[in-house]
């Protein structure tokens, strides 16, 4: 049996009572991507000399002691190509510096091992938008695995990575952990530094855990977050220990269920599904109560007008000067930034930073931008009156099951809709995570669901419990 | 039809982005509907709303005014695709 379908806590005792090696389990991580990854796509690189280089010195006494764990392609690793799945960094772009969560982990004894595919820039719900390759869904390989974390999701679904890191700015986490059948969690904004980590929406982006348990997904979360001083918006606040809360039942947790979310859009059996997982919540102890959220509907307006502003402007930096992709054919300097940029950006990054430049240009930032702003407060206000009444929020992760390979591509609109029940833990910061919630027949294949849970700001201890709950229960 | 009209030309010279003339069309076509969407929060009460630009914010932060260690010239330009005299290079800026 190859140790990949381990846990991480099963396959760090094998470690400790010198069962197998750090190196026995990099090779047996190695072994399943060359004989898989040219089916799924998940990964784009995978160094292993360097990844059995850092097993001979792993300290097998830390925590995460010899885990190799796999990294989207937008997290800095030194010396290891960082992409972001786009054309602009795929020539002349090795990592001169380590991510600070890299640096955690390692610090834990973990071994970062492998680079993920992913939409370009973190800009898109299918990692169709990557330039660098086509990434499938383990449970469907004509369908999409989400994104933009989609090579994260891929893998760990797919059985060629023990876990793996993501980035979540609207549900990139959550969404392909939905859609792929496995777990995806988005800790609170500021609980793991972005230091390292290639902006694409700073006040949104965050790094977590995709994993095929909530207890992994506690295990890694632990040793990602930490306040760093290198991150201005790090939280300077203790980081409990989130594994110490599985196995503590839901007895009495009050449970709200937004009817916001119960929509039109919501895809009948995915909302079977969703209900049937309520009901197990319920069974297992949960009060169950409707709740309101009543600016539901302005959310992904909200988030398409500030993530592509910030986003035009994190991206300005790629000048074809310091780093990345620089034309060829350019005779002056202005000509230098439009074709370098030009050349090196996709269409999905391109219709991203026009929005974005647009809705903070002179005369229309009042209209947008700050109109944008002030709707975050309002949806932010939402849920801190929620939460005045019930300790977490369930809903589904996704309206839809996975689409196919293709499908969404030239409607932009229709895409980002569908990200209209992740985006909220986004705008307002708060942890959210997605478990699996069942299959669905659907066109002849059977698709993962999620079911989502959110809490209060920094309340991961009570999110981890209830996911772990609904997991085990 | 859409009620917006983007000068997509202006716009994407502000992004230092060149589009050829499909490309321009199908860009504002495709920009127009989004915004099109982008009028929701045209119908929100939001008079008397304080904006908010992080949802959980830091203030002041400051750290003490000493060294810290950072990159030495040869990797600030170790990615530069192109460097001369251990400089970045770009192109000629004044005849």
């Amino acid at each position: 049996m190859s140790l990949i379908s381990l846990s991480l806590t099963e396959l760090r005792q094998k470690l400790t009572t010198k069962e197998i090696s750090a190196a026995d389990l990099v090779r047996d991580v190695a072994s399943t991507i060359e004989a898989r990854n040219p089916v799924l796509g998940a990964y784009l690189t995978w160094d292993l000399d360097a990844a059995l280089k850092e097993a001979e010195t792993a300290d097998l006494t830390q925590p995460l002691g010899g885990l190799p764990i796999a990294i989207k392609d937008n997290i800095n690793v030194e010396g290891q190509p960082c992409t972001c799945g786009s054309k602009i960094l795929a020539e002349n772009y090795t990592a001169p510096y380590t991510a600070t969560a890299i640096q955690n982990l390692r610090q834990a004894g973990a071994i970062p091992f492998g680079r993920l595919n992913m939409d370009e820039f973190a800009m898109g719900s299918s990692t169709e938008n990557s330039a660098l390759g086509v990434t499938r869904n383990p449970a469907a390989l004509d369908r999409i695995p989400g994104g933009s974390s989609g090579g994260s999701a891929s893998s760990v679904a797919g059985g060629i990575a023990l876990a793996a890191l993501g980035s979540d700015t609207g549900g990139s986490i959550r969404q392909p952990a939905a859609l792929c059948g496995c777990v995806g969690m988005k800790p609170t904004y500021g609980r793991v530094s972005r230091f390292g980590l290639i902006a694409f929406a700073s006040s949104l982006d965050q790094i977590g855990p995709i994993t095929r348990s909530v207890a992994d997904a506690a295990l890694l979360t632990k040793h990602l977050c930490g306040f760093d001083p290198r991150d201005s918006t790090s939280l300077k606040e203790s980081v409990p220990d989130f594994t110490a809360v599985l196995g503590r039942d839901i007895k009495g947790l009050r449970i709200g269920l937004p009817k916001e979310y119960f929509i039109d859009g919501l895809h009948p059996d995915v909302e079977a599904s969703v209900r049937k997982g309520i009901a197990k919540l319920e069974a297992l102890g949960a009060h169950i109560e409707e709740i309101s959220l009543p600016h539901t509907e302005a959310g992904v307006a909200t988030y398409y007008v500030l993530a592509p502003a910030e986003a035009s402007a994190n991206l300005a930096r790629f000048d074809g000067v310091r780093y990345g992709h620089r034309s060829a054919s350019a005779n002056d300097l202005m000509e230098h930034y439009l074709k370098s940029r030009s050349e090196g950006f996709g269409p999905e990054v391109k219709r991203r930073i026009l929005l974005g430049t647009y809705v903070l240009s002179s005369g229309y930032y009042d209209a947008y931008y700050l109109q944008a702003q002030k709707a975050r407060t309002l949806i932010r206000d939402d849920f801190t009156k929620a939460f005045e009444k019930v300790d977490v929020i369930v809903s589904p992760t996704s309206p839809t099951p996975a689409h196919k390979l293709g499908e969404l591509i030239g409607d932009p609109l229709q895409a980002y809709l569908e990200d209209v029940f992740t985006i909220p833990a986004n705008l307002t910061g708060l942890p959210a995570i997605s478990v699996p919630c069942g299959t669905i027949a659907h066109e002849g294949a059977n698709l993962p669901v999620g079911l989502q849970f959110i809490t209060k700001a920094l309340d991961e201890a009570t999110l981890f419990q209830a996911a772990h709950a609904f997991e085990v229960g | 039809m859409s009620a917006h009209s983007i000068d997509i030309h202006r716009v994407a010279k502000l992004a230092r982005l060149e589009l050829s003339d499909d490309e321009a069309t199908h860009y504002a076509a495709q920009l127009h509907r989004v915004l099109d969407h982008m009028d929701t929060l045209a119908k929100l009460d939001l008079s008397g709303v304080e904006p908010t630009s992080h949802a959980l914010p830091v203030y002041d932060v400051v750290r003490p005014d000493e060294a810290r260690p950072g990159f030495i010239q040869a990797q600030a330009l170790s990615n530069a695709p192109k460097s001369v005299l251990d400089q970045f290079q770009i192109p000629k800026v004044i005849e």
